[in-house]
């Protein structure tokens, strides 16, 4: 039976020959994920189970990033229970602020060589469908099922139908992979793939680095998809022969191809010629709009950091436009490596001198204000350019307040003009 | 199994930011999440819910984040049943994870008014609005669902299921 890439690594891990959409299967699992907000109720359950030890120490991954640096006392005690736990059951992929390996989990997972092309990955955060850029299957679940895969190392999936997203051309300056991404979803709406993966293919894949890939996947759940996956090509060998060269030379990782005659429920062909710098307005991420349309909208805040935007690529890209250049007196800008690596690369590479002499605040990595939590939460009426991934009601603070959704190049040139706006205007 | 109660009526994309939003995901407990369920677009919620009442709403509810502090926020404030037009995939999962009874039925999502009482039947699958006295067809829970919402969620199913 013909079947798509998704269905293929779903078919394998659970011992099967072929896996049909609208199949109820039992998966292995490769890699286990959970948070500092969805650990805590998943070890809960977890003690419920009365099971005394997670299946594999080295396979269950516990990272703090949500809150953290602690915000908060109550805060604090999540992340100690988390630490307690990981401490318990000596889970190796547990770090402590500051290591070189610590970050936000969806940038760190990839970027520390531990997700590789092939892997089936959940983790209790929407955003874990991030690792299909490396050609893997990752999805979000909630805190019980994370608990019963810390235990088991397998959970129950339904075989998804698939979208397939066939791209051609090159991006014009600027325009990134949150352009496209946006743009998909401001065609197909928040429940556009509801259910389903999302597919990309096509000679226009060359255009978007590993870094653009990932940004792309990211925000596959904010169309509703159950996952988004790109083929593996030599991009990808080459980013995984840096992030996991061991491992990149055994050949011990599996690459998947779609089946040529492979079933997709819908088809979009995209040219990147046509795709402009994007935004999405108040207060859904499909509400897309050009860039250029929306310069009307003054801001008070940039957000330049997240799972979605937040990797070596971006801060350099944020780097390179604001060097020599003023942040808007009336605004904030808040830039936020997204892993202690990328920080440190930045530092390296003077980008972090380029912006603070810009007069941005640079932070320690955080998932921080991108779910309103701490390091930017905004105030009743106050509007933000962010590059993070929702933009929903109260997302980064008062239920009053705004977030606009963009990638780098027009949040960077936002935060010099004081409104929305682009790398030709400055 | 039947459940009754008042509408709640919701429309598309609620996500789970304003089912329970991040600021309060500090504390998992039921007892605490209850108190800011809905706050962001539904103020009164949390005082004029009543044990038995159902929430109706539109397309892809449940959208946004992993956070399973959605389905037990609401839960928890008593809601018996939560029927839309369909429902985002993880928060669907976490409902029946949890044990918040879920039905999808775009006629009754359409049809049905805020305020209106409303009775449904898990074994047939039919919605009842009394106030308008029509009638919707959903598909039933299959037995292994019903069994997971008997026993309060996936936990209490195993553990049941463990027992026997």
């Amino acid at each position: 039976m013909p079947m798509t890439m998704t269905q293929k690594i779903l078919a394998d891990h659970a011992g099967l020959d072929s896996a049909a959409p609208g199949d109820l299967i039992e998966a292995k699992l490769d890699y286990v994920l959970g948070n500092d907000v969805t650990t805590p109720p998943a070890i809960k359950v977890f003690e419920k189970l009365g099971v005394k030890d997670v299946f594999d120490k080295d396979r269950v991954l516990l990272i703090q990033d949500h809150f953290t640096p602690n915000k908060d006392i109550k805060s604090a005690e999540l992340n100690k229970t988390m630490r307690c736990f990981a401490r318990e059951h000596e889970i190796t992929h547990y770090y402590e602020l500051g290591r070189k390996e610590m970050g936000i989990e969806h940038v760190i997972l990839p970027d520390n060589g531990i997700v590789l092309p092939g892997d089936l990955v959940i983790g209790a955060d929407s955003h874990t469908c991030t690792y299909g850029a490396l050609g893997s299957f990752s999805t979000g679940v909630g805190s019980t099922d994370l608990a019963c895969a810390m235990a088991r190392g397998v959970t129950w999936f339904k075989v998804p139908e698939a979208i397939k997203i066939n791209l051609t051309g090159r991006f014009k300056k600027y325009v990134t992979g949150k352009d496209l991404i946006l743009s998909i979803i401001g065609m197909i709406g928040v429940d556009g793939a509801l259910y389903k993966s999302l597919e990309f293919d096509g000679e226009g894949i060359k255009a978007l680095s590993m870094d653009g890939r990932l940004t792309v996947c990211n925000m596959a759940i904010e169309c509703g998809a159950k996952n988004g996956i790109f083929p593996v090509d030599n991009y990808t060998l080459k980013y995984i022969s840096r992030t996991n060269p061991e491992r990149f030379i055994k050949s011990d990782y599996k690459v998947y191809t779609a089946d040529e005659d492979a079933e997709y429920s819908q088809m979009l062909d995209i040219n990147l010629d046509d795709i402009d710098l994007t935004v999405a307005l108040p207060h859904l991420p499909s509400n897309t709009r050009k860039a250029s349309e929306c310069k009307d909208l003054k801001i008070d805040q940039v957000v330049i950091g997240s799972c979605t935007n937040g990797r070596l690529e971006d801060i350099g890209a944020a780097a390179t436009i604001l060097k020599g250049l003023k942040v808007h007196k009336d605004v904030r800008c808040i830039v936020i490596p997204g892993s202690q690596k990328v920080y440190r690369q930045a530092l390296d590479n003077g980008w972090l001198q380029d912006l603070d002499d810009a007069g941005c605040v640079i932070s320690t990595p955080t998932c921080g204000p991108c779910l309103g939590g701490h390091m930017g939460v905004l105030a009743k009426g106050e509007r933000c350019v962010s590059t993070t991934n929702r933009n929903f009601v109260g997302r980064m603070g008062d239920v009053e307040s705004e977030v606009i959704l963009s990638g780098v190049p027009v949040a960077a040139s936002s935060a010099v003009l004081g409104r929305v706006g682009t790398p030709d205007e400055l | 199994m039947k459940v009754c109660g008042k509408v709640f009526k919701y429309g598309d994309n609620i996500d789970t930011d304003v089912i329970i939003p991040a600021r309060h995901l500090t504390s998992a407990d039921p007892e605490h999440l209850k108190e800011h369920c809905m706050e962001d677009i539904d103020k009164s919620f949390k005082d004029r819910v009543n044990s038995g009442d159902i929430m109706v709403a539109g397309k892809n509810f449940g959208c946004g984040s992993s956070r399973e502090h959605a389905p037990v926020a609401i839960k928890a404030s008593g809601i018996s049943l939560v029927i839309a037009s369909d429902f985002a995939r993880i928060f669907y999962r976490n409902s029946i994870n949890v044990g918040l009874p879920i039905l999808e039925c775009p006629g009754a999502a359409d049809r049905i008014n805020d305020g209106d009482e409303v009775e449904a039947d898990f074994d047939t699958g039919v919605i009842t609005d009394k106030t308008t006295g029509e009638s919707f067809n959903s598909k039933p829970f299959p037995e292994f669902i019903k069994n997971i919402m008997a026993n309060g969620g996936l936990v209490g199913y195993t553990g049941s299921q463990l027992n026997d």
